[in-house]
């Protein structure tokens, strides 16, 4: 197996996210597309882990921690969408524009 | 030549004569009016400085002769240099004595005749003022330091002249001095600029040498200028046509009358000529007689007047006009030593006859004599001076004035001018008479009038007792044949001429001149005397055409009124501010509108549309430049996302393509 | 280069995975329904964990189904029924401008390509053997690693309070008088 084939697909699902990012209307898609994107990250990083292969096992611990911190962050990112849908009744991210000119 | 030494230290320091009456002043001007005295004390020390200091100097040239100039450069114009500085030699030191014994004496009597007055700390300073300005003149080394000295005494003439000007008439008075003097100023100023630019040098001594070796610079100017000094000399010395400002100049306290009108100002002119002798004797020798005749008629009618006048100061300022003409007369026909020998003499018993008028009229409260009368018993000190002042005056062997007015006619005769000689002689039977009229009309008879009458106070009777025993001896230093001392005294000087010698005893002219002033004496004696009593003498010798031509002073004040006066003040005066009201004035005033104009064009289109419009532009630009990049800040997250990713997809796509 | 590739077994099961997962990923941001969406996405981090397994990471790939499956995409399923997200077909879920996004994306896929290519072009991954071991992981995390897991500990912290802080519903009159 060639590295290249794993950070093809990761950049494919990264590339993806990144679109999905910036055209979703809803928060909760939005937050959607960004799990998207850090899942493509831990692709990489294990498949960067299978290839140098490490003594202490870097990539596969740095996963790890990538996959805790994105579970802290879905948490906090679904109560803040929640506080915004219950002030104003809409979870549309065009509508959440008053911090502007 | 004239053997003189430098003066050493004493003439190096003499610049203090002349500065410590300014300083005077200046202490006066500030703190006099905190004084006891209100300043007459500090005015009174420094002129005692001054004295003592002048006594000095005059030894120093007595004993052993003294030249001594010195001169610092104060400021360059082009090329002419303006120079201050001060002289020592023998006219100098004359001069320097003569006004520091006069103002000493004058300024210790007015202390007292001035006491009460309204503004003695100002007369005081003036008086001070004055008397420093006439030291400045007396001590120029050049023309200029000569005119700021001139010009100095004239304003502190008119200031003092005019020290009661509450009344109109002593303003009048102050002004009248001041305007006859600056026109006869016309000419010593010319004079001064054509002899500077012909030898390129207002110095004396630079002058005086070109005139003394017949330099061809001065060729075609120095008779001219010789005309124009001595115009300047007629304003200041009250010649004819000029006199006339002095008779109304005794509108001024009597000290000031007694000092500057009397004793030192009036002799500026005097000194003047004498001073720039080596011109007149020499190669303005052909103007000369336009002096002697200018000097002739001033002793002549001005002693005529003398005899009119019913105001005792108004007899002395008359008397004075007329011995001035016998100085200018003497010094015109070559008689240096005469002319400087009777202006030392006339100072002293001049000036005291001007303190015994003060004093007199201090007691009666009036100047005129037909008020007067009977005052011989009341004010005996009084009295005795005034007589040893008028027999000076009179020229009575052996008092002062007899030698000096024998030397002046023996002069005129033996230069040929025996008309002028004549003149002088019968001048003397005229001062006689006059003198003799005053005299018995003032202090003899019975008192007309209804003051307290007394004699004055120390410090007024002391300095007239002094002058009265100066009016005695001052002659004596000149007595032809025995003690020539004054004509030598003054030939002390660094630029000699043909040297005139000190007159002999001429006895035939002697004799005259004696007896004509007796016979003066005697018929005023007879005219006045006896009937000083019961009616004023003068109706009885009423001659008919000839008093009421005294009595309006020949019409001449009436003449110069009508002619020069009057056309100033009516077309002359309406024609000038006709031009400065319309032609001056519109000039500047349209000066004014067109910088309205311009200022409006600057600012309505420089400044509103143009520069305005560059800064509005500015600030426009800025303005929109901040509303289009506000549109960044939308408040969308997804869009700031867009950007930032954008952003770092550029930034790698630029690290990928460049490394 | 190519036809030794297909000769490894382990590619065909790679490719087999990848098109799973790149079809999945592509259903995730096109779907109009969210819960779509995000069951969408479970496929697409199945999908991963088997990659994962196939690298010999076995621990991290179970880690990832019981923690981002089994937790996460059920923390969204919830939200999205609290928010009310709609849920019906005609809905229009994405914004109009889709151009810009696509290009970026897409110039995002191609640098990330280019440069992966560039540089790794040559490098091989061999097969994990046995795997890795668990108290390998296990050992590090406490020895080498101790610090970011304390740190990752107080992250977990800190959205665990900010969570519950953040969504508790504001009684009137109460916290406020201390």
């Amino acid at each position: 197996m060639s590295l290249v084939q794993f950070l093809v697909l990761g950049a494919f699902m990264f590339s993806l996210g990144v679109y999905g990012l910036l055209i979703r209307r809803n928060a909760v898609m939005v937050l959607l597309a960004i799990e998207l994107m850090l899942n493509a990250v831990n692709l990489n990083l294990i498949a960067f882990e299978a290839a140098l292969r490490t003594a202490f096992a870097g990539g596969q611990i740095f996963a790890i921690f990538v996959i805790t911190v994105a579970a802290a962050e879905v948490g906090i990112g679904l109560a803040i969408v929640l506080l915004i849908f219950r002030n104003r009744r809409s979870a549309n991210v065009d509508e959440l524009d008053v911090m502007r000119w | 030549m004239v053997h003189a030494t430098d003066g050493g230290w004493l003439a190096q320091w003499a610049w203090l004569i002349v500065v410590v009456p300014f300083l005077a002043m200046a202490v006066i001007v500030f703190f006099g009016k905190r004084m006891p005295r209100k300043g007459a004390e500090v005015a009174v020390a420094a002129m005692g400085f001054v004295f003592v200091y002048a006594a000095v100097l005059l030894i120093l040239n007595i004993t052993q002769g003294v030249i001594y100039e010195h001169s610092v450069q104060v400021a360059q114009i082009g090329s002419v240099s303006i120079e201050w500085g001060w002289v020592v030699d023998g006219l100098s030191t004359m001069m320097y004595f003569v006004v520091g014994t006069l103002s000493f004496l004058v300024f210790t009597y007015a202390i007292g005749y001035m006491k009460g007055d309204v503004r003695v700390t100002w007369f005081f300073a003036a008086f001070t003022f004055f008397a420093g300005s006439m030291l400045v003149l007396v001590s120029a080394p050049n023309l200029m330091q000569l005119i700021v000295g001139w010009e100095g005494v004239g304003l502190a003439s008119y200031l003092l002249i005019g020290h009661y000007w509450e009344e109109k008439e002593n303003s009048s008075a102050g002004m009248k001095a001041f305007y006859t003097n600056k026109i006869a100023d016309i000419g010593l100023i010319i004079g001064a600029i054509v002899l500077g630019t012909a030898v390129g040098s207002f110095r004396y001594s630079d002058i005086l040498d070109a005139a003394a070796s017949n330099s061809s610079v001065l060729v075609p100017v120095a008779v001219l200028a010789g005309v124009l000094l001595f115009i300047g000399a007629m304003g200041k010395s009250a010649q004819f046509p000029f006199h006339v400002w002095l008779p109304d100049a005794m509108a001024g306290p009597t000290p000031v009358s007694s000092l500057m009108h009397a004793a030192t100002m009036v002799t500026a002119g005097v000194y003047l000529i004498a001073r720039m002798y080596p011109l007149y004797a020499g190669m303005a020798s052909d103007m000369r007689v336009l002096i002697v005749i200018i000097g002739a008629i001033t002793l002549l009618i001005a002693g005529l007047l003398a005899i009119v006048q019913d105001d005792l100061k108004r007899v002395l300022a008359y008397s004075t006009v007329s011995q001035l003409g016998y100085m200018v007369a003497a010094l015109g026909a070559g008689g240096y030593t005469a002319g400087l020998f009777h202006l030392w003499t006339h100072a002293f018993f001049k000036g005291l006859l001007f303190l015994t008028a003060g004093s007199i009229i201090h007691a009666v409260h009036s100047n005129n004599m037909s008020d007067m009368g009977g005052l011989r018993k009341r004010m005996p000190v009084t009295f005795w001076s005034f007589t040893s002042a008028s027999l000076a005056l009179v020229a009575i062997i052996p008092f002062a004035g007899f030698f000096s007015k024998d030397e002046i006619l023996a002069t005129l005769g033996h230069s040929g001018y025996t008309w002028a000689m004549w003149i002088g002689i019968l001048g003397a039977f005229i001062t006689a008479f006059y003198m003799g009229r005053a005299m018995f009309l003032t202090f003899f008879g019975t008192y007309k009038g209804d003051a307290h009458v007394h004699e004055s106070p120390a410090v007024m009777a002391v300095p007239m007792a002094i002058l009265g025993v100066a009016s005695l001896v001052a002659g004596w230093v000149n007595i032809p044949g025995v003690y020539e001392g004054f004509h030598h005294w003054v030939a002390v000087r660094a630029i000699t001429f043909p040297s005139f010698a000190s007159e002999g005893f001429d006895v035939p002219v002697m004799l005259t001149g004696l007896g004509f002033a007796i016979v003066g004496v005697i018929v005023a004696y007879v005219a006045y005397f006896r009937d000083a009593d019961t009616q004023f003498a003068r109706d009885r010798i009423r001659i008919p055409v000839l008093w009421p031509l005294l009595e309006h002073k020949y019409y001449l004040d009436d003449l110069y009124l009508a002619v020069l006066v009057n056309p100033i003040k009516g077309p002359i005066a309406r024609a000038v501010n006709w031009t400065n009201s319309y032609i001056i004035d519109g000039i500047v005033n349209g000066a004014g509108v067109v910088a309205r104009l311009v200022a409006r064009f600057v600012y309505g289109d420089l400044d509103q549309k143009g520069i305005d419009l560059a800064v509005n532009t500015a600030a426009i630009v800025t303005g929109s430049a901040g509303e289009q990049t506000r549109r960044l800040q939308t408040g969308k997250v997804q869009q700031y996302a867009a950007m930032t990713v954008a952003g770092a997809v550029l930034l790698v796509i630029a690290i990928v393509i460049f490394t | 280069m190519m036809g030794g590739w297909f000769a490894e077994a382990s590619n065909w099961w790679f490719l087999l995975i990848a098109v799973f997962i790149a079809f999945s990923a592509l259903r995730v941001v096109t779907a109009t329904n969210v819960v779509h969406s995000a069951l969408f996405l479970v496929g697409a981090l199945a999908g991963t964990a088997g990659l994962f397994l196939l690298l010999g990471a076995q621990f991290v790939a179970w880690v990832l189904v019981l923690v981002y499956i089994g937790a996460v995409i059920v923390l969204f399923l919830f939200g999205i029924m609290i928010t009310r997200a709609p849920t019906g077909p005609k809905v229009e879920v994405d914004h109009s401008r889709r151009g810009f996004a696509a290009t970026a994306a897409v110039l995002t896929f191609a640098v990330m390509v280019y440069s992966s290519v560039s540089a790794f072009g040559h490098t091989e991954v061999t097969k994990v053997g046995t795997g890795t071991a668990t108290d390998l992981i296990g050992t590090q995390l406490m020895g080498r690693f101790v610090l970011p897991f304390e740190a990752v500990s107080f992250v977990l912290l800190a959205a665990l309070v900010g969570g519950v802080t953040l969504a508790r519903r504001d009684t009137p009159g109460e916290g406020e008088e201390q």
